[in-house]
């Protein structure tokens, strides 16, 4: 949607560069030339640290190579080591058959659902009750609500963690004074994937109703002008004129919440104090699972496999979630 | 949003702040008084916003025979002083590790920071007002970066870092961050649309030099927004965890968060000392969130309105 956004406003600058550019050819040209040099230094980084590492760690996905390998290529130039080292796409038939990969996939999409779709409606509640004019300290609550979200991972993580705890947490003490429990927020899947999308929805809640805050506040008031004549209801209106407007935003925070969900690691890695995602890796994820062949199983190229799935999946939910907001879009405008 | 950008950019059109269409909802909204559950509601999320730090203050501050009892102590105890020299002296050959984990944390951010602001405020100057062939191609290609995930190539990272031999430099946190595909982005919608054109052309018929522009005119007219940028690359460079666990592995040079898990390697689980420690790691952001928060909200809102 941001480059939709785009387009018409560039058009401006061009047409007020052309009209200054018959005035004086030369040392315009010359500026507007300069700015090829003020792009190159994330271009140039971007190559550097973004796309050859993407490109290398596919290749990689091809050999089996471990760290002692990979040392003693560097140390003593052993290329025959990495002719060797070649597999094909052996990786990736390991990966197709991998129960473990596939256990992690799932883990990864009950995570990421379990703390998505909660928080969205949360979120919009939330950002609902701010959105009021006439709320008293409205900078009060949105600063507060932020607060979550300077907290790093890795400290909420171990907070969530002796909060969720078996035996002395408080949500299982609490719990026993309602006669329920204890319930184990560890051993068992659900549970534990309840306690890890709570972590996330900690940290994420408060910043994503203040991104649909935003988009709410700037939803053109004519449009709740005309659902008024027409005598909509308040539902009516919120159902009819406030989420069709905040379609795009709600698309944002789906991709931007899908890629995070995929990168899930530190909150699984702390929870259960390690790279295995429990004890029958019932919270294993697909960056933890990529992690441990790469530090643990010291397999290089199995990690890229696994590096190159999750790439896949986020090309696939990508274009899914292109797809169907286009599809929307379509059917609204006919 | 489609009426916003539909405005024309000029000086006489301020960029609608998060406050301004508030008050044009008004009519909309006159004829309700806030209800006491909204704030009920709010004050609870509150609470829940503000709880668990409290609770690493009590954990922390409180002797382990009483967290482990039902039920638990909900207040502060006395202990915190014992368990802050537990902390500083969990490290026997590097004392004050955790301390020094934090200047070198703060070093390493600010770095980063100032870096992104710089690179990301020059690229996006570029993008949004000069005549550069190919700029449109360029902002596509930079928004279709921010969807790429990280996982893939960190391996290859890591590979590089050690032939390299910067494991356990600060130059494998630095170097890779020191510009990103969503500053750029950031910065040059924010100069697209607050910084008039009038400006530029006056400084070019002037004879400014296109950087004597930037950093005359354009940098000046989008601090606060770049201040916000600044902020959110030091915040994600002191809580990263993943990348420097990889790369540091001298304790000398580790960052608050690889500190804060090193305390917990030993085989007993010394609750107390990491709860401290992750009180300890979040304290100086929680004193710089007392004096930039608001600011940080409005970055977020004015973020989302554009992106």
């Amino acid at each position: 949607m941001t480059t939709l956004e785009v387009r018409p406003e560039v058009v401006e600058p061009k047409a007020a560069a052309t009209r200054s550019r018959k005035r004086r050819p030369s040392a315009i040209a010359r500026q507007d030339r300069i700015g090829f040099l003020y792009v190159a230094p994330f271009f140039v980084h971007f190559v550097l640290f973004g796309a050859l590492p993407i490109v290398f760690t596919t290749g990689l996905a091809f050999f089996n190579v471990d760290w002692s390998t990979y040392y003693d290529f560097l140390d003593r130039h052993n290329f025959q080591a990495l002719k060797d080292a070649w597999v094909g796409m052996r990786n990736f038939d390991e990966l197709w058959s991998d129960p473990y990969f596939w256990l992690a996939l799932k883990n990864t999409f009950s995570i990421w659902a379990i703390s998505t779709i909660p928080q969205l409606i949360m979120a919009f509640g939330l950002a609902m009750l701010l959105a009021n004019p006439k709320l008293r300290g409205s900078s009060f609550w949105r600063t507060l609500l932020m607060v979550p979200n300077i907290t790093s991972v890795l400290a909420v993580a171990i907070v969530f963690q002796q909060i969720f705890g078996r035996d002395f947490g408080l949500i299982n003490v609490g719990l026993h004074y309602v006669n329920v429990g204890p319930i184990e927020w560890i051993n068992e899947r659900l549970p534990s994937h309840v306690a890890i999308a709570t972590m996330i929805n900690w940290r994420w809640l408060g910043y994503n109703s203040l991104i649909l805050l935003s988009a709410i506040l700037a939803i053109p008031r004519e449009l709740y002008e005309s659902a008024a004549i027409d005598g909509a209801s308040r539902v009516k209106t919120v159902w009819y004129v406030t989420i069709p407007q905040l379609r795009n935003t709600i698309t944002f925070m789906l991709i931007m919440g899908t890629i995070g969900g995929l990168g899930l690691f530190v909150e699984p890695l702390t929870y259960g104090g390690g790279l295995d995602g429990g004890a029958n890796s019932q919270f294993l994820t697909l960056t933890l699972y990529l992690f441990k062949e790469l530090n643990q199983n010291e397999r290089l190229g199995y990690a890229a496999a696994i590096g190159v799935g999750i790439t896949i999946v986020v090309i696939i939910i990508s274009a899914l979630n292109f797809l169907i907001t286009r599809r929307i879009a379509s059917e609204d405008s006919r | 949003m489609t009426l916003v950008s539909n405005l024309p950019t000029g000086a006489d059109v301020a960029v609608p702040s998060p406050e301004t269409p508030s008050q044009t909802h008004g009519k909309r909204k006159r004829r309700g008084r806030v209800s006491p559950l909204t704030y009920t509601v709010l004050s609870f999320m509150a609470f829940i916003s503000i709880f668990p730090f409290y609770w690493m203050y009590v954990v922390a501050s409180n002797g382990s025979d009483v967290i482990s009892k039902i039920p638990p102590s909900l207040t502060p105890g006395p202990h915190f002083g014992e368990v802050f020299s537990r902390i500083i002296n969990a490290d026997t050959t590097n004392h004050w590790m955790f301390l020094h984990a934090i200047l070198n944390t703060f070093e390493v951010s600010a770095i980063i920071a100032i870096s992104n602001v710089f690179f990301s405020a020059l690229a996006g100057f570029a993008l949004a007002k000069l005549r550069v062939p190919g700029k449109k191609n360029m902002l596509t290609f930079i928004v279709g970066t921010m969807m790429m995930p990280a996982q893939l190539g960190v391996i290859f990272m890591y590979m590089v870092m050690t032939w390299l031999n910067w494991i356990s430099s600060y130059k494998a946190l630095i170097i890779p961050a020191l510009v990103g595909a969503f500053g750029v982005f950031w910065m040059r919608q924010l100069i697209d649309s607050q910084v008039p054109n009038e400006l530029l052309e006056a400084a070019r018929i002037d004879g400014a030099s296109s950087f004597r522009t930037f950093s005359r005119i354009v940098f000046p007219a989008i601090r606060p927004a770049a201040f916000v940028l600044g902020l959110f690359s030091f915040l994600g460079t002191w809580n990263d965890y993943l990348w420097p666990s990889l790369v540091l592995q001298d304790p000398r040079k580790y960052t608050v968060q690889v500190a804060i898990t090193q305390l917990s390697n030993s085989y007993t689980v010394d609750y107390q000392a990491i709860m401290g420690a992750a009180l300890l790691g979040t304290a100086p952001l929680l004193v710089l969130f007392i004096f930039v928060g608001r600011r940080l909200v409005a970055g977020v809102m004015e973020g989302a309105v554009k992106g």
